[in-house]
């Protein structure tokens, strides 16, 4: 049974595989690391902390391109009403970007980094060695070729179909994440310069264009889901991103006030980042209002509940966790802590995987053949993988919130020579360290039991 | 949301709205970078903290350490370790001993891996430390320990 509306949307399915392979090992890394904050020494000769965080980070910024990669693969055609411009195209550079994905990665595991650096000449054009942007500069090229490879297919099929407001606004979006990326080729010599354009990368990604990817892919879902009308979904959708990028843009300020900058940016990154969590909270509006104005019962309940999922973890850990230390005098004792993990792992997961997983779970089955929905049983099996990822995401948030709580508290509060060193504070820290462990070997499972679900088929009945 | 709210006002409010803020980011960027040079006393930038940077860099020490308070939360904060390791009077000698002494091999505890770097090179590792923790970054961190 074939259920896509334009075949070529099937290009999306190795995207989507080989993300949730990657997703994977993002997890064991994550918890290899996991296990070295408490038990310091765990494979500290094979494994180093750093290899691991690398692998750990670059993974989720990897799966999470090839997430939005297939997803626009997918709801571009769609959109625009029309085949993909080049299917041949998109297959090809899903092998270029997989092979350099998994060398990379290798490259990480297997050699030094100061080696790596060395073989593929880093010292020509120094931009490795810098949280996030740690790819050889000969991959970070790949990935700009990629980018372009990837850009010119969707423009092309969007020129000759319709431009919906969904379309242009995920199109703006991954623009702009090729734009800011080019960023990631400037590494003056100046630490401050160096890190002031750093974030042009890193923030104007994570707070900027991504969060219109984020939106059109929600708005997308919620059309197929609800069967609400397109006029307002899509004005819903624009009032969004509007709100995403007024306060983004300036709000990359909060990353300024310890950086050699002038002392507005203490002002204007507190202003405009307190505006940050307006976009997460009308999302959260916006997700269940169209839920419950529904005018069909879509039969993909999964897909749903990752959807309004979505929209409420990522208002939690972007919006009310970010919040919680964005203001200047609490982000000065607050900045480079626990806190900040906390914040980030909730807000990557909530707002980023889950519409990962989103689009995977309504386009999956249509993709395969399988019809408009899985069958009951697997959908089952899918939501208590949600459930359990989900809450032990929750926990691990919390953990991390209470170590970083008590860190600065020890640390970061009393005054020199009256402060706890960094190391005897994290020793101090270790019963959060343990309990995040514990969930994170949950999250584990939860993983297994949604990557199980693809495999559930309905007892033939007899 | 009311009907006289149209999409088209929304819309506009979009591309407007942001074309306005990236301008106001370029120019707050454009007039940064200019007194940074007050602040980040890049005048002291010597060949030496240069290679620093590198060493730095191709070592991926942020995979561990936090500078200037980014990076990794696993090792302790490396912006301020000049002053909070012997300052002007004994911070090289430190690092110079620190280094050749990992991994310290105590079990259970969080290693540092040998990175099997000359002398000069842990000299040019501490100039660009010292250079680093000279900046004047609004005060940060709060207190010795970062």
């Amino acid at each position: 049974m074939n259920t896509l509306k334009y075949q070529s949307q099937a290009v999306a399915k190795p995207y989507f595989v080989f993300a949730l392979i990657l997703f994977v090992g993002q997890i064991l890394f994550g918890l290899i690391m996991g296990l070295q904050y408490v038990v310091g020494d765990f494979l500290a000769e094979a494994i180093p902390f750093n290899v691991a965080r690398m692998v750990h980070t670059n993974l989720l910024i990897v799966w999470l391109l090839f997430g939005f990669m297939g997803a626009a693969y997918y709801l571009v055609p769609e959109e625009a009403e029309t085949e993909l411009y080049s299917p041949k195209l998109a297959i090809i550079l899903f092998w270029v970007f997989a092979v350099a994905g998994v060398l990379t990665i290798l490259g990480y595991l297997l050699v030094p980094y100061s080696t790596l650096a060395e073989i593929t000449l880093n010292h020509l054009w120094p931009t490795m060695g810098r949280e996030f942007l740690e790819q050889p500069t000969i991959t970070k090229l790949g990935i700009v070729v990629v980018c372009l490879g990837f850009l010119f297919n969707l423009g092309m099929t969007m020129l000759k179909g319709r431009k919906t407001a969904i379309n242009m606004i995920m199109m703006t979006g991954l623009i702009g994440l090729a734009v800011m990326f080019l960023f990631s080729f400037y590494n003056p010599v100046n630490l401050a310069l160096d890190k002031y354009f750093w974030w042009f990368v890193v923030h104007l990604w994570v707070e900027g264009v991504w969060e219109l990817i984020m939106g059109a892919i929600l708005a997308f879902i919620l059309i197929k889901v609800t069967g609400v009308d397109r006029e307002v979904i899509e004005k819903w959708l624009y009032v969004i991103v509007a709100m995403a990028l007024i306060s983004g843009i300036l709000g990359t300020g909060h990353h300024f006030f310890w950086l050699a900058t002038p002392e507005y940016w203490q002002w204007v990154g507190s202003i405009f980042s307190a505006l940050e969590p307006l976009p997460f909270f009308a999302m959260v509006l916006f997700a269940f209002n169209m839920v419950n104005r529904r005018r069909r019962e879509h039969p993909n309940k999964a897909a749903t509940l990752w959807a309004l999922g979505t929209a409420v973890m990522a208002f939690l850990g972007a919006g009310v966790w970010g919040f919680l230390h964005t203001l200047s005098p609490v982000n000065f004792y607050t900045h480079g802590s626990q806190i900040t993990a906390a914040h980030g792992h909730m807000a990557f997961y909530g707002a980023y995987a889950m519409i990962v997983m989103t689009i995977i779970s309504y386009a999956m089955p249509k993709i395969r053949g399988i019809g408009e929905s899985n069958c009951n049983k697997a959908q089952v099996w899918e939501m208590w993988g949600f459930w359990l990822m989900t809450v032990a995401m929750v926990f691990i948030t919390l953990f991390l919130t209470g170590a970083g709580v008590l860190q600065v508290w020890l640390q970061r509060i009393p005054e020199s020579g009256e402060a706890l060193s960094f190391m005897v504070t994290q020793e101090k820290l270790s019963i959060f360290f343990w309990l995040r462990e514990v969930a994170g070997v949950i999250f584990l499972l939860g993983l297994i039991v949604y990557l199980y679900s693809f495999f559930v088929k309905e007892k033939a009945s007899a | 949301m009311s009907e006289k709210f149209t999409k088209g006002m929304a819309r506009n409010i979009y591309y407007g709205g942001s074309m306005f803020f990236i301008l106001i980011f370029l120019g707050l960027t454009f007039h940064t970078t200019k007194e940074m040079p007050k602040r980040d006393h890049r005048h002291n930038i010597t060949e030496s903290v240069e290679r620093g940077k590198h060493l730095w860099e191709q070592n991926n020490c942020i995979g561990c350490h936090s500078l200037i308070g980014e990076g990794a939360y696993f090792a302790p904060e490396l912006a301020n370790v000049y002053n909070r390791r012997g300052g002007e009077a004994g911070f090289k000698s430190f690092l110079n001993g620190w280094m050749n002494a990992q991994p310290l091999n105590i079990p259970g505890r969080r290693q540092m891996p040998n990175f099997h770097l000359t002398d000069e090179e842990i000299n040019d590792l501490a100039e660009f430390l010292k250079w680093t923790s000279e900046m004047d970054v609004n005060g940060w961190p709060p207190n010795i320990e970062g």
